[in-house]
Parts: structure tokens; C-alpha cells; sequence
């Protein structure tokens, strides 16, 4: 929301001082435009939440232990770099936002922390990433997986009923499948941690692809944390949904915090702000700037950061 | 929408005067009404001119009457031995191609695509799958019959008093029936799992599912339409073959079992499907009993035409009802 009050405030600016277009454009390869220019000769207007979604969620009292630890951590698709040198860490009871233009790598990194990326051809890793203090390469893919968990940007349920989708989670490779009596009360309260028991408790049995947007969106959240997983990886959840979906999920997120740590990747600025502990800003595969929320959006250190967040570009 | 497309046309420059190519239009608008038409009419022509003679000719006790050597066709009987043959024979060569071209495709399109091995693997099982698809029935036929002659496989057909190996049974039969439902289903099973979206592998990888779990559980069960699909056009080859019941399966015409073991004796045993038997009483067979081969060609139809409404059926509406997966 505050966003959009700055494009606008931008805009006014603009055209008062010199007849451009304030539209930006998008690639950060172009020359600086002029407009650019002048926005950033001004103070830098600190980006204010709005007053009721600050007081909606207070920062996490639940920081934990570290979970994941990054150092210097570097990906590439066939020799061209996506994502250089990044060191960071995630700590349980707490949201990590990565954020920053399409194509800066925050993606590309999210899907390194579960190693998904090794599922496309051509792509190597550098660096180290430690879960509770053990490498995860040394871990087995699928132990990795369930410890690690991810939910994409489309909601991707299976073409199975909601109990199925959530008790397929709950199977362990290489184990007998248990009886649906014993997975009952896990899948139950998976649903339930993920907000959505009370909607689906009579139709268990009906397929998931019948759910709406958000509802099934929820699902794959119920089916990622059903296995106690330490870590859970969002890649943009809340894009393909409605607003109201979206606040469902914001506050299932700050819920969430509380037993796991959170990684979401997000377009959305206002959502990192109201949902994040600490922000990564990435820029061209450069992890730019990491720190707490406010930190990040209202004294950010460096330039592009300050640029990103007042919305001049990406 | 006409002046539209007209205007759009001259745009484009074609040399021919207008004039010239409107009529090149109309011709090719007409052809192809023509040829959609027609198709209907030979089609209809087909279902109404077998059913007028079906329903003329087909009594029920054909359906149940074991065919019989008679001299007049009073006592001919009727052609539930046929019958059975192609029904046995379908279900030998489905039960034989359906594993081999689902395992198949999923080989090819979830793990055929690794290394550079493994792809130049995938193209030859391509290429060959092909080359089965493009042999005509009678060369399957014949190669069919040079392989169960080998003494090795003679107990899998009919033999001879003395021991000779004729090379012919259901076994042999079904087997190389097989040969020609598998590229269509292989097909179908394919274009399935190519057109489920890769974040469907996604979500089950980061699940922590391997992959043969997910194609286990997830791809597979939402291909089931395509299988179902594939199966009918499967079938509906197996049932058409004359030739390979002609030369693998005796074309006798009663179905004649070998051995004392209830259900191996009629896979090692001989017979004849509908196909045959329409083949062989009609003018230019043995027979020479049209209106036997005609109630026969009804019932093969009605078979083939009931047997793809029922398996479309079974693959539509299984796509998204509950799967007890787990």
C-alpha cells in the first residue's frame, strides 16, 4: 500500500521539476534515465508502514537457534553466475523476506536451500550450506526435502483428495505405508496448523483441485509443514491469490514462525514488510543488504536498497 | 467476417487476381465440406448398412452356438468360439503391451533424459517403437511364427501327434498382437506425462518423494485417462488384425485346447477371432455363407464401438474423483 503512495508522491515530484514520464523502466540494464536522477537528489522519504498493519504483527520474540547458515554460497546455470557469494542465516522463529527485481537470483537461492536446483541441467553450486551444522549436501535428497520444506508460487496440490495430499507428505521413503487411521491425527493436524481444518473437515475426501485459489494454497502449506520440517521455503506464495487469501496467508505465516524458521521470496514490498523479520535484498545475484525489517526499509545502507524500496525501479 | 478475411488476403500480395483465388477458396471451403460429409456418410453408411444386415441375419443363438462343420448352413452353427478368440486374444495383447508401454514412456520422458547416454538410449527406443508402429500386421505375422517355431518355445503352442511345432496359439497369437497395440499406447501414455506441468514433479521432489514414488503416485495416476485412451486404440487393433489370427492363431474354427490344464491349455490351444470368421464365410472364403459373415461383422462392430465408449468413459471419469493413493 505504501507503494503506491510513493509512486505517486514520485510522480508529483516529476512533473513539477521536469516534464518526463515517470514511468520507469524496467531493466536495470538501460542508462539512468534523468527522472531517476532527481528522485534520488532528494532526501530519501522514509517508507512508513501503514500505521494498523504495524501494529498488527510486533517483531518475533521467538528467535531461536540457527537453522541454516550460508556462506559464500554461489549458483550458475551452465557457467553463467545467477546468484554470487551470498552469506546469510536463518534462525527458527523467524521470516527471512528475500526481495529485489526479477532476475536477481533470490529465487535461484531460495531452491539451492532444498537443492532443487540441482533437478536442472547445467546447474553447480559453491560455497557452503549448513543445516543444524551439517552440510546439506552430505544429506540425502529426500531427508533434506522433508526437513526443508517448499511452497511455490501456484498452488500445485495433487490431483488427489485433501486427506491424500497431506497423508502422501506423511509417508516415509522406504517405509510401509502406515494405516489412515494412525495418519488421521497428523493429517488433521497439519490442516490445522495450516488454517484450514474448519473449512474441509466434512469433505476429507473430496478431491483437492475442487478448493479455491487460497484454499488449496493452504493445503500445500499443510502438506509442506506436515512432516515437522525445520525450515519452509515460500516462493512468492501469495502472487497467484486474492487479497484476501493473501492476509489469510500473511497471518498463517506469523503463526508459523513461531516452530520453524521462514524463507519467503516476494515481489511484493508491503508483504516483506509485513511479514518479515529480516530482509535480504538481492540486486543482479548480489546479496545487497541484510538486516531486520525496519533497518532494511526505513535506513537502508546501501543506495540501490534505498532505490528498491522507495520503488524507483525493478 | 468474409471481407474481412478478403481484405487480410490482398494484403498478403498473392499474385492471382482476385477474382481467381475466391474461387480457389470456395473450391478448398467446399472440398472440405465434401470430404467432412462424405466421411460421416461412409461412416453412417457402415453402422446402417451392418446393422440393417445384423439385425436381418443375427439371431441370438448365434452369439451362443459353437460353429459346427455341416454341409448346408442350417447346421453351421453359430460363432461363439470367434467370439471368445478375439475377446482372449485382446486381453493377451493388452495384458502383454500395457505394462511394456507405460513403463516405456515413463523411462523415456522422466529418465531418458539425463545424461547424453541415456538420451541417445531414449532415441533409439523412440525410433524403434516406430519402426514396430509402421510394420504391416502379415510381416509381425510371419516373424511371429519364426520365433515360436523354435523348439525352445514349443510348449507355449500347438503341437502336432508326433511333436512337430506348428508355431501357432493364443500365447503366440497375443503376443505379437501386442507388438500392435504398444506404439499407441506408448504413444498416449507419453504425450500424458510430457503435458503434466513440472511443478507437479516440483511439489512432489520437495516433498522429499523420489521420483519413481512420484511417478507412482502422482504422474501416473493423473495419465490414467491417456492410458485408458491408448488401450481402446490398442484394442481396436488387436481386434482388426486378420492376419496374425490367420497364421499364429490356426484360424480353426472351433477353439481347440492342448494339454489337461484348465487355462494353459487354451493359451497353448488354437482358434479364430471374428475377423477371420467374417474372412473366411464370406464370398471369397470357404464358407461362402454372406449372411453368417455379416451378423459376425455386426457383432465385431458393436464390440469395437461399446468397447471405446466404455473405456472413455472409465478414463473421463476417473481423472478427478479420489484416488485411495495412500
Amino acid at each position: 500500500m505504501y507503494a503506491d503512495e510513493m509512486v505517486l508522491d514520485r510522480s508529483n515530484a516529476s512533473s513539477a521539476e521536469m516534464p518526463v514520464p515517470p514511468v520507469m523502466p524496467a531493466s536495470p540494464e538501460l542508462p539512468v534515465p534523468p527522472v531517476r536522477t532527481i528522485v534520488l537528489d532528494r532526501a530519501p522519504t522514509p517508507v512508513r508502514p501503514v500505521p494498523e498493519r504495524e501494529a498488527v504483527r510486533p517483531l518475533s520474540d521467538f528467535a531461536g537457534p540457527e537453522r541454516l547458515s550460508l556462506r559464500h554460497v554461489g549458483v550458475s546455470y551452465a557457467g553463467k553466475e545467477a546468484v554470487r557469494s551470498v552469506s546469510l542465516s536463518i534462525h527458527q522463529g523467524e521470516v527471512l523476506a528475500l526481495i529485489g527485481p526479477s532476475g536477481c537470483g533470490k529465487t535461484t537461492l531460495l531452491r539451492t536451500l532444498n537443492r532443487l536446483t540441482e533437478l536442472t541441467a547445467g546447474a553447480s553450486r559453491t560455497g557452503e550450506i549448513l543445516l543444524d551444522g551439517e552440510d546439506i549436501h552430505d544429506l540425502v535428497d529426500t531427508t533434506l526435502r522433508s526437513r526443508v520444506a517448499m511452497v511455490f508460487q501456484q498452488p500445485n496440490p495433487f490431483p488427489m483428495s485433501i486427506f491424500d495430499n497431506v497423508a502422501f507428505a506423511l509417508r516415509e521413503q522406504g517405509r510401509k505405508r502406515p494405516a489412515r487411521r494412525q495418519l488421521e491425527p497428523l493429517v488433521v493436524d497439519a490442516l490445522r496448523r495450516a488454517g484450514l481444518y474448519d473449512e474441509v473437515r466434512d469433505e476429507l475426501d473430496r478431491p483437492a483441485l475442487r478448493l479455491s485459489g487460497g484454499q488449496q494454497q493452504r493445503l500445500c502449506i499443510a502438506r509442506a509443514i506436515a512432516p515437522r520440517p525445520e525450515v519452509l521455503l515460500m516462493d512468492e506464495p501469495c502472487s497467484a491469490l486474492d487479497p484476501i487469501s493473501t492476509g489469510v496467508i500473511e497471518e498463517l505465516i506469523g503463526e508459523l514462525r513461531r516452530e520453524l524458521a521462514v524463507v519467503i521470496v516476494t515481489h511484493n514490498l508491503a508483504q516483506a514488510h509485513r511479514v518479515a523479520d529480516k530482509v535480504a535484498f538481492m540486486y543482479l545475484g548480489d546479496l545487497v543488504e541484510y538486516g531486520g525489517v525496519r533497518d532494511v526499509f526505513e535506513d537502508p545502507r546501501a543506495q540501490r536498497t534505498r532505490e528498491y524500496v522507495q520503488g524507483a525501479f525493478g | 467476417m468474409s471481407a474481412v478475411a478478403v481484405h487480410s488476403g490482398r494484403t498478403r500480395g498473392r499474385r492471382s487476381s482476385p477474382m481467381s483465388w475466391r474461387w480457389s477458396d470456395r473450391l478448398a471451403l467446399a472440398a472440405a465440406w465434401l470430404a467432412g460429409l462424405s466421411l460421416c456418410l461412409i461412416a453412417a453408411a457402415i453402422v446402417l448398412y451392418m446393422g440393417y444386415r445384423g439385425i436381418q441375419y443375427l439371431r441370438p443363438g448365434m452369439i451362443f452356438e459353437r460353429p459346427q462343420v455341416s454341409a448346408d448352413q442350417a447346421g453351421s452353427g453359430g460363432f461363439l468360439d470367434p467370439l471368445l478368440g478375439t475377446i482372449v486374444v485382446s486381453a493377451i495383447g493388452i495384458a502383454i503391451a500395457m505394462p511394456l508401454a507405460v513403463a516405456s514412456a515413463v523411462w523415456i520422458t522422466e529418465y531418458g533424459q539425463g545424461g547424453r547416454v541415456s538420451r541417445s538410449l531414449a532415441r533409439v527406443v523412440e525410433s524403434s517403437i516406430e519402426i514396430v508402429a509402421g510394420t504391416p500386421d502379415i510381416v509381425i505375422a510371419i516373424f511371429g511364427l519364426a520365433v515360436f517355431q523354435l523348439p525352445l518355445l514349443a510348449p507355449l503352442s500347438f503341437q502336432a501327434e508326433g511333436g512337430g511345432v506348428f508355431g501357432r496359439s493364443f500365447i503366440a497369437a497375443g503376443a505379437m498382437m501386442s507388438l500392435l497395440a504398444l506404439p499407441p499406447l506408448y504413444a498416449a501414455t507419453r504425450d500424458g506425462l510430457q503435458a503434466v506441468p513440472a511443478q507437479m514433479r516440483e511439489a512432489a521432489f520437495a516433498l522429499g518423494k523420489t521420483r519413481i514414488t512420484t511417478v507412482r503416485r502422482v504422474l501416473l495416476p493423473s495419465v490414467r485417462s491417456n492410458i485408458a485412451t491408448g488401450t481402446t486404440l490398442g484394442i481396436s487393433r488387436i481386434v482388426g488384425s486378420t492376419a496374425i489370427v490367420l497364421i499364429l492363431l490356426g484360424s480353426t474354427l472351433r477353439i481347440e485346447t492342448q494339454g489337461a490344464v484348465p487355462v494353459v491349455n487354451l493359451l497353448r490351444g488354437t482358434g479364430s477371432s471374428l475377423t477371420t470368421y467374417v474372412y473366411e464365410n464370406s464370398p471369397a472364403g470357404e464358407g461362402a455363407a454372406p449372411e453368417k459373415a455379416y451378423a459376425a461383422a455386426f457383432v465385431l462392430l458393436v464390440l469395437v464401438l461399446a468397447l471405446n465408449v466404455a473405456i472413455e468413459r472409465l478414463g473421463r471419469g476417473r481423472r478427478d474423483v479420489v484416488s485411495s493413493v495412500i
